[in-house]
């Protein structure tokens, strides 16, 4: 009687169709899963579809750039083994390379046409662009050899060794070219990793500019937002709530119309610089140039970005119950000490929220430099969009937003290592 | 059960307001520079066009370059039919295949029966291209302020003489050019010289002198503004809008033709377009005799074509005379500058990386 009881409750409890209770749960919270999973999938898919391809084909066209090889695909396997030390290549790779030319003039296909050779070219070697236009006008007319002489007698740049190399070079796909440009270096002609001419030295520079500006606005974010935060969280709820409409108020409003006020506020002829003047402050001849300038682009970013500041703070504030400062007080600490011991610890959290967002919106930001920032206000994305908008260097704006991003998250860890993401609270 | 209602009514809702947007779509997308610009071709060109054909035409704004082209070719989705571009983009578009190419024997003959390949200037038709009209990037100051005004392209680098911000384009092209004629360099030369890095070195050195003065514009409608303003004392302009300030505003404004740089405006057909067949139909129609005539009646540019001078007379509602306001004018060219697009499709890239690095320092 014993044995079988024992031996009962070893046996696995069973559901009512028999299964083992134990894989009927299994597989119901596997169900439930799947049915909880299914919810997130169009949440999922638009973020690869959005966010993840996008960022995704960006950090894949800073490397990979085809042109050399769409346009002249057998001149790029021709000239791959050659080598360079022994002066311009032989006759049967530049007989190809002739051929491929006349063939390129030819196609009108995107992306396969003697411009964009041309175009990736001049990237290297500054001022090129012609030559290539020019030969590959005339390259059909070449019918028999020696070809390098009838490419010489078009144009004496052919015979240049190191053109031949930054050929073999910018027929292979893949490159760091572009990374190298975005961090102010370049191949020299040898082939060798140089850093760029003084004067044309740029994107670092501005890279530093970027963080150091990002900081200052965060700084000055932090400075203005955590007493209005306090004064927000401790006010009677009627007040507080009127306050909160004033902070949320520029927040709903488009971010062309608040930057335009500040232009319409602190330009020459504005709002502060006309009030200076009537009030006798200044003369009308020396009106403050108070925008076009970095003095622009941080006023107006500060002011943009302190919502994303004052909320999370004012969010942490508000669970901080007025007790606990009362309570250290009735037990002999000063307002300082109260602040510095019990207050500011526990407000920590939407510090550390409030700064990473403003950090990380100010560094990418775009717009407000470019209306207010004039000539020394820009910021890194600035010149990336300018690449993309306008010179049409695709892959170099690519490598930049992809330093940009890897500095984002290098600052992201430094922080988690700092704060700790646990500990963020943004509301 | 609630939910595939929702979805199906979402659906529904989807597929009415795109097939809205679909039915609003125009029969043929016209992009050009905006302001007053094309508020002369509006006149010149679409009007007529829609009067005759019933066309439902848009026209749409930007601010140059070949980015959006490119990215609509690349995308294989082209919204826009016809575009007016800067000779120097509609090379580099034609040569990397963004462009359609243009047959010129189909391009109507001029009105005294010239075939079109004669009738055009030398140098306005291109593989993928036909120019308009020729511009020119000059400088003005406002004569109201200034009694006696500055003469040459040296007075507008003379802070010394006329002091007071400047405004220019941001950007390396027509600047660099300026800088040298104002250093001394004769109008011929300027391209020669901008060839050397010593030349190179020696108009960025001459726009230095200015550097902390200058008023950065981007769009051709900003510069009359900033005049209007008094946001600067003299800038660099599109002559047309100059003009326009002056003729059609009243604007005090005087134009200084010493050294300046004229240029092309040609429509082109970006590949692919959506309204193909309509683009090159209104391509023709608008580079008519008649319709470039017509054009500078309303806009101090210079048709493209021989025949379309002796049309031009007087601005639209003004007695104003057109033909001492072209850019084309004997006295105007008498310093000029024809800028040079085959030097800034080689040289663009590295001459703006160099400007953008000295703007920020």
């Amino acid at each position: 009687m014993t044995d079988a009881t024992i031996s009962n409750a070893d046996a696995p409890l069973l559901a009512a169709d028999g299964t083992p209770l134990k894989e009927k749960l299994a597989l119901t919270t596997r169900r439930m899963k799947m049915r909880a999973f299914l919810l997130t999938v169009p949440l999922v898919l638009f973020l690869i579809l959005s966010f993840v391809l996008p960022i995704g084909q960006m950090l894949y066209r800073s490397f990979h750039n085809p042109a050399g090889s769409n346009v002249m695909p057998n001149f790029a396997k021709a000239i791959k083994g050659w080598d360079a030390e022994q002066g311009t290549p032989g006759d049967d790779i530049i007989k190809i390379f002739v051929t491929d030319m006349a063939a390129a003039r030819k196609n009108r296909e995107v992306g396969k046409t003697i411009g964009n050779l041309a175009t990736r070219v001049n990237y290297e070697i500054p001022g090129s662009r012609s030559l290539f236009t020019k030969t590959a006008r005339r390259a059909g007319k070449i019918t028999e050899g020696p070809y390098f002489d009838a490419l010489v007698k078009i144009d004496k740049r052919w015979d240049n060794p190191n053109l031949w190399r930054t050929l073999q070079r910018v027929t292979e796909d893949y490159t760091l070219s572009f990374y190298l440009a975005a961090t102010d270096r370049k191949y020299d002609e040898t082939g060798s990793i140089v850093l760029a001419d003084e004067l044309y030295r740029i994107y670092l520079p501005i890279l530093w500019k970027t963080i150091w500006m990002s900081a200052l606005i965060t700084a000055l974010c932090f400075i203005i937002a955590y007493p209005v935060s306090y004064l927000l969280s401790t006010l009677p709820l009627r007040t507080s709530n009127l306050l909160m409409i004033l902070v949320l108020l520029p927040f709903w409003t488009s971010l062309l119309v608040r930057t335009s006020a500040w232009i319409a506020m602190l330009q020459k002829s504005g709002i502060i610089n006309n009030v200076l003047v009537y009030l006798q402050i200044i003369a009308d001849e020396s009106r403050i140039q108070m925008i076009y300038n970095i003095t622009g682009t941080v006023i107006a970013m500060v002011h943009i970005l302190l919502p994303f500041m004052i909320l999370p703070l004012y969010s942490v504030m508000k669970t901080i119950p007025p007790s606990f400062m009362r309570a250290a007080r009735s037990m002999g600490a000063s307002n300082t000490y109260a602040f510095t011991k019990v207050y500011f610890p526990q407000t920590i959290p939407g510090i550390a929220a409030g700064t990473l967002l403003v950090f990380i919106l100010a560094i990418g930001y775009y717009i407000t430099p470019a209306l207010v920032g004039g000539s020394d206000g820009l910021l890194i994305s600035n010149l990336i969009a300018d690449h993309i908008k306008k010179t049409l260097n695709w892959s170099l704006g690519a490598a930049l937003g992809t330093i940009l991003l890897v500095v984002v998250m290098v600052f992201y860890w430094i922080y988690n290592k700092l704060v700790g993401v646990d500990n963020l609270k943004f509301g | 059960m609630k939910l595939t209602k929702l979805l199906a009514s979402t659906a529904v809702g989807a597929a009415i307001a795109l097939g809205s947007v679909a039915a609003q779509a125009a029969d043929l997308t016209i992009v050009s520079w905006g302001g007053a610009y094309t508020k002369s071709q509006v006149e010149a060109y679409h009007k007529p066009y829609i009067a005759k054909t019933g066309t439902n035409v848009r026209s749409e704004d930007y601010n140059g370059g070949i980015a959006e082209i490119k990215a609509q070719v690349e995308a294989g989705n082209v919204t826009w039919d016809i575009v007016d571009v800067e000779l120097s983009d509609a090379v580099r578009a034609c040569d990397e295949g963004l462009l359609e190419t243009i047959d010129h024997s189909t391009l109507p003959a001029g009105a005294d029966g010239t075939p079109a390949t004669e009738d055009f200037l030398e140098g306005t038709l291109y593989d993928c291209a036909v120019a308009n009209i020729v511009w020119s990037t000059i400088f003005a100051y406002d004569g109201s302020k200034i009694a006696d005004g500055p003469k040459t392209m040296g007075d507008f680098f003379d802070l010394a003489k006329f002091p007071g911000k400047r405004g220019l384009r941001k950007g390396a092209k027509v600047n660099l050019e300026f800088a040298l004629i104002a250093d001394g360099v004769a109008a011929a030369d300027v391209y020669d010289v901008l060839s050397t890095p010593e030349g190179v070195d020696r108009a960025f050195a001459k726009l230095a002198t200015i550097k902390s003065e200058v008023v950065w514009w981007e769009a051709g409608a900003q510069p009359p503004q900033m005049l209007a303003d008094g946001e600067v004392t003299m800038t660099t302009a599109y002559n047309g809008r100059i003009f326009n300030a002056v003729a059609g505003e009243g604007k005090p404004f005087e134009i200084v033709w010493d050294g300046q740089i004229w240029d092309l405006d040609l429509w082109v057909i970006p590949k692919g377009a959506n309204n193909k067949d309509t683009a090159f139909d209104f391509l023709k129609f608008s580079t008519a005799t008649e319709q470039l005539a017509a054009q500078a009646s309303y806009i101090s540019y210079g048709p493209a074509r021989k025949s379309s001078s002796p049309l031009v007379g007087k601005y639209h509602n003004k007695d104003i005379d057109m033909g001492p306001q072209m850019p084309t004018n004997p006295t105007n060219l008498a310093n000029a500058v024809q800028s040079n697009f085959e030097f800034w499709a080689d040289n663009a890239d590295q001459l703006n990386e160099r400007f953008n690095a000295w703007l920020a320092k």
